[in-house]
Parts: C-alpha cells; structure tokens; sequence
C-alpha cells in the first residue's frame, strides 16, 4: 500500500490485515520498553492545516514508537498564513525528502492531490468533510478487539452525520467488514442520500435499542447559525444517546472531543460501556500499523530499491 | 445599437470546392461550389460549375462540411484584468478555431464592465486585437454589487449588446424589476444568472448522492429553478425581455416553459458541459469539473437535451470561463469555478449527442448559432449577398480534445483528453479568414 487516502483504498483483507499488524504491534505496547526500530532513519511530516489535538499527538507518537524521525507542521504560524498555496508547501516539504507526510485539510481531496506532488507516502488525518481513514480504522479495531468480529453488528451513528468525516469513512469501512449501518439525526443532519452509501437513514432513535454499536458525533456550534438547529436543547432532547435510551448491553463510541451533555450524557460517558478512551488508546497502535504498511514495503525516500526492508522487531536494549 | 469589433482584415476571395454545404436557417442541405468575393458569399453553384477569379484562392473541400459559423453569446474573454487568463486575442481565436464567427463577453471583469467609458475602450481595444468579432454585455449593477443600476441607456448607445451580473444572480427583485423597466428606454436583451445565494450557500457542487459521498457543500437546483419562477413573473409583470443563462436543471426547464406557455419574453441557454456531464463526474475531485452552475444529475441532464430539441432551449452557449492552472490546481473546494468551451463544443456535441442520433446535425448547428438571433444580432447564414460566416468541418477526423495544446490562454477544460470527431478547418468571420487549420492548406488557383 502506497497511500491510505481513503476507505475506498482499502478492500477487507487490506482492512483486516492492518488491524492484525496493530494487535501485534499492541502486544508491543504493553511492554516496559514501547519503541520499536522499524523506522529509524525514516521523515515523517505531520502537516496540518487545522486545528487536532488526538489524531496529530497519536500520529506524531506512532511514528516515534516507529523510531522515526518526526516534523510537525501546523498551519497557524507557518507561510502557509502567508499565502503559501498547498503545491509550493509540499513542493518545500518535499525538498526535506520525507517518507511520509500525514496530512489534515479543511478541504476535500487535498491528500489526493498532495499524492500526485511528491514521492513521499501520503496518509489522509482528514480532508474537509470528506475522509478519516485511520479514524474508521481504529475505530474498526476497538470494536473487533471487544466483540471479536464485525459480522452481523448493527451499529448506529448518531448525529451531526453530514459534516463529519468520521461517519462517512466509518460506513465505509464497518460495511466492508460486515456490520451493519444505521445513521440517525435530524433530517437537516441527515439527508436521506446517505442511503445510496449503504446506510439505513433515521430521523428518530426510537430504535435505537436494536444497535449492538451506537456511535455518537460531535455537534457543531457552528451548525446553530447555519440554521440547521433551532437550538441545542431541541437537538438533546431528541438525539442526546444518554441512560434513558442506551441499553445496558449497548456499546458506546464517540471520535472526540466531545461535548458533554449535548450528544452524550455525562453518566454514559463515564460508563463501562464506553468504549471512548479504548479508541484513543487503538489510534496509536492502528496508526503505528498504517505507518509500518505504508513504509516498511517502501525503500527509504532517495535509496536504492534494493535496500532491505526494516524488520518488525523490538527494539533490544 | 449593439456593437461587435474586431480587427480590420483583408476581405476573403476565396473558391470552396465541393464542399457538402448544410445551413438548416438557408435550407441548403448537399454538394456546392461556394465563392466568396471581397468577403461575401457571391456565388453558390453545383460541383464543379464555379471558376476561381483571378487573385482567388481555391479549397478542395470534397468530402468536407461547410456550416454557418457559430454565435456564443456566453464567454469570458477576461479583459481587462485578468489578462493572465485570457485577452481579447487569445480568446478570440480560440473562438475562431472552434469555429465561431462572433462571440458575446460578460462584464465580469476587474474593473467591472459597468460604465460607458470602459465600454468605448474595450471596444477600441477588441479593434486592435480581437480575431472575430466581439460584442460585450454591461452589468445590470454597478460593480455587480446588486444594489445600483448602470447606466444602461448610455451603455446602450455606445454598443453594449445587452446586460447581465453574470456570474452572480440579480438577488434583490426589486433591483430586477427596475432593469426591467428600464429596459422600455433602452432595449438589449437582461441576460439573468439565476442562483438563489440563500440556497446556494457556500456550495461547490450539486447537491445530492454524489455531494453527499464527497463531504462537499451542495447547490441545490431549487437554487435555480426558484429564481427563474420568479424572474419570469417579474418580466411577466413588466414585459421586459429576459434571457436565462446557462440553465442546468429539470425543475429550471420546466419553469421556462411555463413561463414560454403564458406568453413571457422569455429565453434560454444551455452548455455542451450540462448537456454532457453530470455531478458523477466530479467524484474524483477534479477541478476541471467545477463549475456554476455545477453539473447536476443524470436526470437534469436528460431533460436539458429534450429542451434543447423541443426548442424550450432555443441556443447552445459554452460559458467558456479560462481559468490560469495555478488557480485550478488546488483542492476542489478552493478552486474557481468554470471551464472553457470554444475550442471542444461542436467536436464534443458532434460525437456525444448527434453521432449516436440523440439529435439531429441540423439542429445542433441551428442551437450553434441561435444565440445571435436572441441577442438581436445577426444570424448567420449561407446564402448570396450575405457576409461569409462559415466553417469548414472534417466530420471524419479523430481527435483528442487538448492534444495539441490550446487556442485559449488557459487549458481548464472538462472534455481534455476526450477522444472526439470532427475537426474544424478553416473559419470565415464577417468576411474574413479568422482561422486555418495548420495543416490544411489553401493553394492559390
């Protein structure tokens, strides 16, 4: 695998092998020394254009528990404030002769593009609206690590699914692992077109109670001067995932931050249902996993094809 | 009163030789000699019957299709302001290679064309350097703010062919039916981008499955359909003539033809992109597929061909909107709206719609050139004592759109690389040689 752009670049057994790398790169982490020496020697660019706390801190952390060498670059106080278009950046970056370059982008297709600009692996940590693929990853992995497999879940995804990333790499990739996907919301959240990429459409929670999975969203200010939602009262009124509607046997997930007591109740959160801090804990294994698959096959950047492939072995002190 | 300028050229003497000649406005439809003489189609005779005067050249054009030369009354020629786009030469002949004889420039240029003096130069500057005639449209509002009326009688006497904000609607109907009424002292054709911005929002594509997959802002065609409603009812309520541009949906379609049904002055446009694309072409993101309005879906685009054969559309423009590759190559969010047309609409046209019989040669070169006729402008035609306008068609030559490179200043286009047929050869604007196919000779006789 040469990029991980999007869900729709991987098939299940693409899916399914990364995520068996990630169980054994897990067992890894459970060990006093976490740092392995795949990588060393290895660039990567974490190049973000917004604002991310847990996607940027877990990818930077993988890829030092890869050994390789890190470069962050946020947007904010770089020449890309100055006008920079994202060509001459990367055309920059790339002068630097990284292996990698991780990058977040308000826009749609910007890691596509990036992919056709430089020699580097390119990794997709969200464009726009469009694509999360690790998110979907990890978010593949928490689950099949507490249910064993995906087969036959039903797993509802709860909220604000137009504008989110998250929901449309995760139907994506829950559906090519065999679950299946319900999106629910207000219809003004939730158009009845998400049909067309597989998802059964609610506009209720009413039966909610039949999901094995619900995954909650994180509900936007912003969509309340879009006037999208009347209020934030109304919206929890009918959509909050909170004790009253969340079965005792139901699973929770939520991609982060969220905002306690809107989408989910503080109570919910807190409980051993949850599965929240699981899937921070599976974004450093699962995104050491795409980084190794994207790289450990790929001579380093400027070497001859020839050279050896690093081993997936840990490090001995 | 409007006015088209180009550069003065030598008037054509020229014998066209056998050519298979179809003007379905002249009702000539077989093989002719066709002479022009100092510019005007002097002579139509049988095969072989027509004599080259001395100082003539002659055309073999067995085998070849002689039309009358198109009319957009949609482009932008980018000047001035933004000459890194396009110019009034360079765009002029890209025009003339795709075969067109005159073409009509929107106003939405930096500065915009809103008042009389920019018009007198720009029409002095189409005289130096325009290949083809040129008419240009003025701004129906100062600066395209949509809040003050231009000049338009003055714009009107000094040439302005008609007025439009094209590229943004004229959102403020009380503004619109101003226009209109001033239209009664002034005349030319209120040429209306119809987009509605509270529907259309910060959309970049058409919404529905596909902009919904892709994450991206979609503009609905409600968007449009509802602003043509209601412009038609305001030029209804003022008999003003109006004209819709570049209409992309089945809900616009059915509106112009209701307002046509109660009697409106009311006309339309429609792109070889929307008759040829739909917003499933914009799944991989490539920017030479954004434009406004966008590409809409299968079913809009099936009923903006029945339109344009049932006449509900009565003119084919290209919207040809050059943009520089640097403005393009960015991610599709970011990047302007707009591809160019002029060199790609008759080859893409040919192949797509009248090679597989979805419409017939004679109307595709009827739509060609309708535009003229509602912007008041002549039409050409194929027929003694008439102006030669005419393009010489290779029906049989296989292309691929872009291969050679461009006319135009910009390569933005949606068809690049569309493997097409029929290659234009030689166009004759006003009497006048604009364009030869470099490797179609004339040989003196």
């Amino acid at each position: 695998m040469r990029n991980l752009v999007s869900i729709e670049d991987l098939d299940r057994s693409a899916i399914e092998r990364i995520l068996e790398l990630a169980a054994n790169i897990g067992q890894v982490a459970d060990r006093p020394i976490k740092k392995l020496p795949s990588l060393r020697g290895r660039l990567v660019i974490n190049l973000f254009y917004e604002a991310s706390t847990r996607t940027r801190s877990s990818f930077e952390l993988a890829a030092k528990r890869l050994s390789a060498d890190v470069l962050n670059l946020v947007a904010s106080g770089s020449s890309v404030e100055k006008g920079e278009s994202l060509r001459d950046t990367v055309a920059t970056l790339s002068a630097y002769g990284p292996d990698a370059i991780v990058i977040r982008s308000p826009h749609a297709g910007a890691p596509a593009l990036l992919a056709g600009w430089t020699r580097a692996a390119v990794i997709n940590a969200g464009d726009g609206k469009h694509q999360h693929p690790t998110q979907a990853l990890l978010d593949c992995y928490t689950l099949i690590e507490r249910l064993g497999s995906l087969e036959g879940c039903n797993i509802w995804i709860v909220g604000d699914v137009l504008h989110s990333r998250v929901a449309r790499s995760c139907i994506q990739a829950f559906r090519m692992l065999g679950a299946q996907v319900t999106v629910a919301g207000p219809p003004t959240l939730v158009p009845d077109e998400f049909a067309q990429l597989g998802a059964t459409v609610e506009h209720s929670l009413e039966r909610m109670r039949e999901a094995d999975v619900v995954y909650a969203l994180r509900m936007q200010l912003e969509r309340m001067e879009d006037t999208l939602l009347p209020s934030l009262r109304e919206y929890t009124t009918h959509f909050q995932v909170n004790s009253r509607r969340l079965g005792p046997r139901q699973l929770l997930m939520h991609p982060g931050p969220v905002n306690r007591g809107i989408e989910l109740s503080g109570e919910v959160i807190d409980s051993p249902q949850s599965l929240i801090t699981n899937q921070v804990a599976a974004g450093v294994v699962v995104r050491m996993a795409v980084l190794y698959e994207v790289l450990a096959g790929a001579p380093p950047e400027g070497n001859s094809p020839d050279s050896q492939s690093p081993a997936l072995e840990p490090q001995t002190a | 009163m409007s006015t088209l300028a180009a550069v003065s050229r030598p008037p054509a003497e020229l014998l066209l030789r056998g050519a298979s000649v179809l003007d379905p406005n002249a009702r000539i439809d077989g093989r002719h000699d066709v002479l022009v003489r100092e510019g005007e189609i002097a002579e139509i005779g049988a095969p072989g019957s027509l004599q080259a005067p001395a100082g003539a050249q002659t055309v073999e054009a067995e085998g070849k299709h002689l039309f009358p030369a198109f009319v957009d009354p949609h482009v932008h020629l980018r000047s001035p302001g933004q000459e890194h786009k396009e110019d009034l030469e360079t765009g002029t002949r890209a025009a003339a290679a795709g075969g067109y004889c005159a073409v009509v420039a929107m106003p939405n240029t930096d500065p915009v064309l809103d008042h009389p003096a920019l018009l007198r130069g720009l029409l002095m500057a189409a005289a130096r350097d325009a290949r083809i005639p040129v008419g240009f449209m003025a701004a129906i509002s100062v600066g395209l703010h949509g809040e003050r009326l231009t000049e338009m009688s003055e714009l009107r006497e000094v040439g302005a062919v008609g007025f439009t904000d094209d590229g943004r609607p004229v959102a403020d109907a009380g503004l619109l039916r101003h226009a209109c009424r001033y239209q009664l002292l002034c005349d030319g054709v209120l040429a209306l981008h119809e987009e509605d911005p509270s529907l259309s929002g910060v959309g970049v594509m058409h919404e529905g499955a596909v902009s919904v997959a892709l994450g991206l802002a979609g503009i609905p065609s409600i968007s449009e359909s509802t602003m043509i409603a209601r412009d038609a009812l305001i030029a209804e309520h003022e008999r003003a003539r109006v004209h819709f541009q570049h209409i992309s949906a089945r809900s616009s379609v059915d509106a112009l033809a209701g307002a046509r049904e109660r009697g409106v002055r009311a006309s339309g446009e429609v792109t070889p992109h929307h008759l040829l694309l739909t917003h499933e072409d914009v799944r991989g993101l490539d920017t030479s597929f954004k434009m406004n309005p966008p590409l809409r879906s299968e079913d809009d685009r099936a009923a903006l061909i029945d339109a344009l054969r049932d006449g509900t559309i009565e003119c084919i423009a290209t919207d040809h909107a050059p943009h520089a590759r640097d403005e393009k190559n960015v991610p599709f969010e970011q990047a302007p709206m707009g591809t160019t047309g002029l060199e790609s609409s008759f080859a893409v046209l040919y192949t797509e719609l009248v090679a597989p019989g979805v419409i017939t040669l004679e109307l595709l070169l009827e739509r060609l050139s309708a535009g003229a006729r509602l912007l008041e402008l002549e039409v050409p035609l194929i027929a003694v004592g008439r102006s030669a306008n005419l393009c010489l068609f290779d029906l049989d030559a296989s292309w691929r759109i872009g291969e050679a490179g461009y006319e135009s200043r910009s390569s933005n286009c949606c068809f690049a690389g569309r493997e097409v047929r029929g290659r234009n050869l030689l166009t004759l604007a006003d009497g006048a040689v604009a364009y030869r196919e470099r490797a179609f000779a004339l040989s003196a006789a």
